[in-house]
């Protein structure tokens, strides 16, 4: 049974699995001076020691009547030494981190080095051989810039890192097991986890020989490897730049970066915002942090794309030939007297949201951009630069729409900057479409 | 029967002579009366066809209000029709243009009109713009300086003509980066563009044009808020050859110190009132600008020997304008250094011009053709004698309070500066020996001599018998001139245009009859000359017909007679100053028919009530400023100031208590106390 279910782990797993080990045979633990782990335990010690002394002082004298503030101050005072103790417990325990930092390896007794070497250069995942060079930011990062704000988006560029060609060790994941959700796997009934932690929870349950203490502590292992050796990750997808087989190869750090690059890069942007429905993702932070900005991009382009910030946009204008800054609706309407109107328009996007289960792309982002422009209705309300002396005629709607229909001229003159483009923009029709796409209703 | 017949067919014969005239040789006439309004209007009362010839031939049109409470624009739309073909139409003396009025313009000029200008009016809005715009789709330069109220959707207007070579948004303060933007982009094609006081616009917005528009020549970015981040883009216009950072205070060392690439084809840079720029700054540009022409640097950083030799690199170099800065000797004689041959300099109110340094700096320079000396106090006759001597080719010369010069050396500007045109001795020791000397320079038209008090009507005939292409005269406070040297000097200088007199409290009537010889005159300023009356100015209003600018302050004697011919004849009146003249409500309103009134100051006027006042305030259509005393802001109806201020009308209020005698702190009194 155990076997069985052991198969089912992606294979390419259980390759990883093993070359980490190898690697691991090959890392010594980081080593620690147990001198100075002695004079921090000392420290702490004499801390502890201090902090009792005020608590007895304090349980004495609490038989005589002290107020309420008094009390509270006494409180404040070991609570800060408490913490102080605390913060140094931590570090001094962080300096035994580089030991832990392979959690569900078992303890594996140390392997010689030798054949763990020979182990790798008989594996084909790794290359000893690079000629790249590993120092420039990466230009994915520019794309993950047009889709506004991504707090993760730091994951896939290695920033300044100029890692010698074979100072480090490539390793490459298979796309299932990127895609995967969860990394680890109970041997016996084949649930998946997220954490190892929650795994060694889980086994709990499979028996009472998972319950002793040595199965529940956290694995450790890397005892005696001797070399730390940097681990980089290659993207599986043929001819990206993550690619171990690119020229100019930019390898990624972690198994998240490699999550997270393979998602957004290669993967559908199936999660979309609700908010503007316009907006998709691939991956999930993404998309909440886009949700905590959505609706707050004031900065318009004619194009329809909108942006939270204004240099952004401006950015965008000087890259792009006949792309002009739209005017905000609010302000090209004049003033509060049209809000009737404007509901109008909030009402032709309610009839697209019923439209769009026929798939069309073209109204879906137009009825976004607008919708946009309505919350900025909300967010400007209280007072920016709006001309109270302009009163609503027709004609303001006329010169709006005048302004949209000045588009249709090829908006991507230089197709070069086009090819460019992150794929979301060529939903991003210019507004002509939304004016057809007005008349149809 | 036939008798009849005969005096029409003489009357044919008569008309015959003009006849003969091909119509190529009566549009060169034209053009040759172009400069005179009053010409051309003659012209076109020749004969039909003379009207018709002239309404075809009129490409400009600067149309002013007859009527100050015109509306509808009847008096723009007639015009309009007489004259189709126009190609700049100047609106500036409109103030109430509104969108309507701009949708008939556009309607009859079409597309032959090119050039508009809006700089005052504030009733149009981006609709009427967009009219413009779109039916006058040949325009290539727009003004709509001081249009406050325009906003983004205005510039998204102007932004469609896509022809647009020139405009000019000074003052606009409610545009932001947003419509700068949208110009950018829809404009590309501009040359000129002006953007002083555009407080709403950033880096991001000029840096966009820095971006798009690559044919400009000249950008004026005068008080903006902006860094160093626009400077890279306004480096890549390639044809940027006048670059105005006037005020720019964000603008510092740093980064001027970091542009590594040069603007090659700028040739005219002012960078006054730069406070954060110093001579560090200032250098590194000498290495990349390599073309200027012109640099002003009025209100920036001490010339030492140092910047000044630094300096040198600009070498084509022409003009410098060094105002307010603080000089040194050396820094002087650093200039005076300089391989090149200046043509201009300023050196007003800079601090530390010796004799030594100025003489250093025009021994080379002997090609100067302007010397500007203003409050350079330390100078002596020894700067003027070298300036004479070597720069024999200057043509304007200004040293007003250069006190120390004695009166010996203006014999030596009259003898070696023979083509001054403009010379200002305003506060100088100046006298009519002098004066006998400056008359030789016979080209001379701009001459200023106020607070000149030894120079009495002896030296002024001089000057009305040798200065015959004489414009503008200033007498102010000088004293002891009579009436005796003005009709000199008015028959002398028949082009006279400016006239001062205040303070010269001997003129009287019969001076203002001799000055309205001078036809052209549009200013005449004769504050505190208690002996004229509203019979001179009654001479003034009838043939000079083309008066703008009128301040009878303290003239006690005018009264409400003297308005009635104004009223009736001067209708290019724009700016009057009535303040303790005997005009009451009665000849107030008689002005309010003036179309063109504009500015108005009636302070302390005895027989002004508010009443009246606030008659000729309805009246007066035109009126955009208007300086009162702080009293009658309670006596007015507050709907009046309200009513006004809608309009576009500015009230200033003065609190001065009257005051009998001049100004307490007028250089006459410390004049006598040295005396």
């Amino acid at each position: 049974m155990i076997r069985k279910k052991l198969e089912t782990v992606p294979s390419s797993l259980t390759q990883i699995k093993l070359i980490q080990e190898d690697l691991d045979a090959k890392i010594k633990p980081q080593l620690w001076d147990p001198k100075t782990m002695l004079s921090n335990l000392s420290i702490m010690e004499e801390k502890v020691h201090q902090l009792q002394e005020l608590v007895q002082l304090i349980v004495s004298k609490s038989s005589i009547n002290q107020s309420n503030e008094f009390l509270i101050q006494q409180q404040q005072l070991v609570t800060a030494d408490l913490t102080s103790i605390i913060i140094q417990l931590i570090s001094t325990a962080g300096s035994l981190l580089p030991n832990v930092k392979h959690p569900h390896f078992s303890p594996n007794p140390n392997p010689n080095p030798n054949t763990s070497d020979d182990n790798n250069s008989s594996d084909g995942n790794t290359h000893t051989t690079h000629k790249n060079k590993v120092s420039k930011i990466e230009d994915h990062s520019n794309e993950t810039d047009h889709m506004d704000v991504h707090e993760e988006h730091d994951d896939d560029v290695d920033e300044g890192e100029n890692l010698p060609p074979g100072s480090y060790e490539i390793l490459q994941l298979e796309k299932d097991e990127i895609l995967a959700p969860h990394t680890h796997f109970c041997v016996i009934c084949g649930k998946g986890f997220k954490r190892d932690a929650n795994l060694r929870m889980h086994m709990r349950g499979h028996g009472d020989e998972y319950k002793t203490a040595a199965a529940l502590a956290k694995p450790h292992k890397d005892q005696g490897s001797e070399v730390k050796l940097i681990k980089r990750y290659s993207c599986p997808y043929i001819g990206c730049k993550r690619n171990k087989d690119h020229k100019k190869f930019q390898p990624l750090k972690t198994i998240l970066c490699v999550k997270n690059h393979y998602k957004r890069t290669h993967c559908d942007k199936s999660y979309t915002c609700s908010r503007c429905n316009t907006k998709k993702f691939s991956v999930i932070a993404d998309l909440k942090t886009h949700e905590k900005h959505c609706g707050r991009d004031r900065w318009i382009c004619s194009c329809g794309t909108t942006f939270s910030r204004k240099d952004k946009l401006f950015g965008h204008i000087a890259l792009f030939q006949g792309h002009t800054p739209a005017i905000p609706i609010e302000e090209s309407k004049g003033g509060g007297t049209i809000g009737g109107h404007d509901h109008d328009v909030h009402d032709h996007n309610h009839n697209h949201d019923q439209d769009q289960d026929h798939g069309d792309n073209y109204n879906n982002n137009i009825q976004g951009s607008k919708e946009v422009g309505f919350f900025d209705f909300n967010f400007n309300s209280n007072g920016s630069g709006v001309d109270p002396n302009i009163c609503f005629s027709p004609l303001n709607m006329e010169s709006n729409t005048n302004k949209f229909q000045e588009f249709p001229r090829s908006l991507f003159e230089d197709s070069d900057n086009f090819s460019f483009l992150l794929s979301e923009s060529c939903n991003y029709l210019w507004k002509n479409g939304g004016e057809s796409s007005y008349k149809d209703l | 029967m036939k008798k009849q017949k005969c005096i029409r067919e003489d009357a044919e014969t008569k008309i015959k002579p003009f006849d003969f005239l091909s119509e190529e040789i009566v549009c060169s006439i034209l053009d040759y009366l172009k400069s005179n309004p009053f010409d051309l209007k003659s012209f076109s009362l020749v004969s039909k066809s003379f009207y018709s010839i002239e309404s075809c031939h009129r490409k400009t049109l600067k149309p002013f209000p007859r009527t100050s409470n015109d509306h509808r624009h009847d008096q723009l739309k007639k015009l309009l029709k007489r004259y189709p073909f126009l190609t700049r139409l100047d609106l500036s003396l409109c103030p109430r243009i509104t969108d309507g009025c701009l949708s008939y313009i556009t309607n009859s000029c079409g597309k032959t009109l090119k050039s508009i200008d809006l700089s005052r009016s504030k009733f149009f809005t981006h609709v009427g713009l967009s009219y413009l715009v779109s039916n006058c789709f040949n325009l290539v330069d727009i003004d709509l300086s001081n249009a406050i109220h325009l906003n983004d959707t205005a510039a998204a207007a102007v932004a469609t003509c896509r022809s647009l070579e020139r405009l000019c948004l000074t003052r606009c303060k409610s545009l932001t980066d947003i419509g700068i933007g949208c110009i950018a982009v829809g404009c590309s094609n501009l040359r000129v563009l002006s953007l002083k006081w555009c407080l709403g616009v950033s880096d991001l917005g000029v840096a966009l044009i820095g971006v798009k528009c690559k044919q400009i020549r000249s950008l004026d970015l005068s008080h903006l808020l902006i860094t160093e981040k626009c400077l890279p883009s306004l480096l890549k216009l390639q044809y940027l050859e006048d670059l105005t950072l006037e005020g720019c205070c964000g603008i510092n060392d740093e980064s001027l110190v970091s542009l590594k690439q040069g603007w090659t084809s700028l040739k005219t840079l002012n960078m006054s009132y730069c406070e954060n720029v110093t001579h560090v700054g200032v250098s590194s540009l000498t290495s990349t600008a390599t073309c200027l022409q012109t640099l002003n640097l009025s209100y920036g950083p001490i010339i030492t020997l140092p910047f000044s030799e630094s300096l040198q690199k600009f070498s084509q170099l022409q003009s410098i304008r060094l105002d307010g800065c603080q000089v040194t000797c050396s820094g002087l004689k650093g200039i005076g250094n300089w391989c090149v041959s200046l043509k201009e300099i300023s050196l007003s109110k800079c601090l530390g011009v010796t004799d030594d340094g100025l003489s250093s700096i025009v021994m080379k320079h002997t090609d100067l053709r302007k010397l500007d000396i203003t409050c350079c106090r330390k100078i002596t006759q020894v700067s003027i004698a070298h300036v004479t001597k070597s720069c024999g080719s200057l043509v304007s010369l200004k040293m007003e309070s250069c006190t120390l010069v004695p009166s010996e050396a203006f014999f030596l500007i009259g003898q070696n500066c023979h083509f001054l045109e403009e010379l200002d001795l305003t506060d100088n020791d100046v006298d009519d020996e002098g004066l006998k000397f400056i008359s030789k320079c016979s080209h001379l038209s701009v001459l200023k001599l106020g607070i000149c008090l030894n120079i009495s009507d002896d030296g002024l005939i001089y000057i009305g018998n040798g200065c015959q292409k004489l414009r503008e005269l200033d007498l102010y406070r000088s004293i002891e001139i009579t009436d005796t040297g003005i009709s000199v000097v008015a028959h002398g200088c028949p082009s006279l245009e400016m006239m001062n007199v205040s303070y010269c409290e001997n003129i009287t009537d019969s001076s203002l009859i001799s000055l309205s010889n001078c036809s052209n005159l549009n200013t005449l300023e004769c504050r505190g000359c208690p002996r004229i009356t509203s019979l001179g100015l009654r001479a003034i209003a009838i043939r000079c017909k083309q008066i703008i600018k009128l301040d009878i302050k303290k003239c006690f004697n005018v009264n409400d007679s003297g308005m009635i011919p104004l009223a009736q004849f001067s209708h290019n009146l724009r700016q009057i100053n009535l303040s303790y003249s005997s005009v009451t409500d009665v000849g107030l309103l008689y002005l309010a028919s003036l179309g063109c009134l504009q500015s108005m100051t009636v302070l302390h006027m005895e027989g002004l009530t508010p009443v009246g006042l606030a008659a000729t305030l309805l009246g007066c259509g035109g009126l955009m400023k208007v300086k009162l005393q702080s009293s009658f802001r309670t006596l007015l109806p507050r709907l009046v100031i309200d009513h006004l201020e809608s309009r576009g009308c500015v009230f200033h209020w003065r609190d001065k208590f009257f005051q009998a005698e001049l100004d307490p702190k007028c250089w006459k009194l410390q004049a006598e106390d040295v005396e």
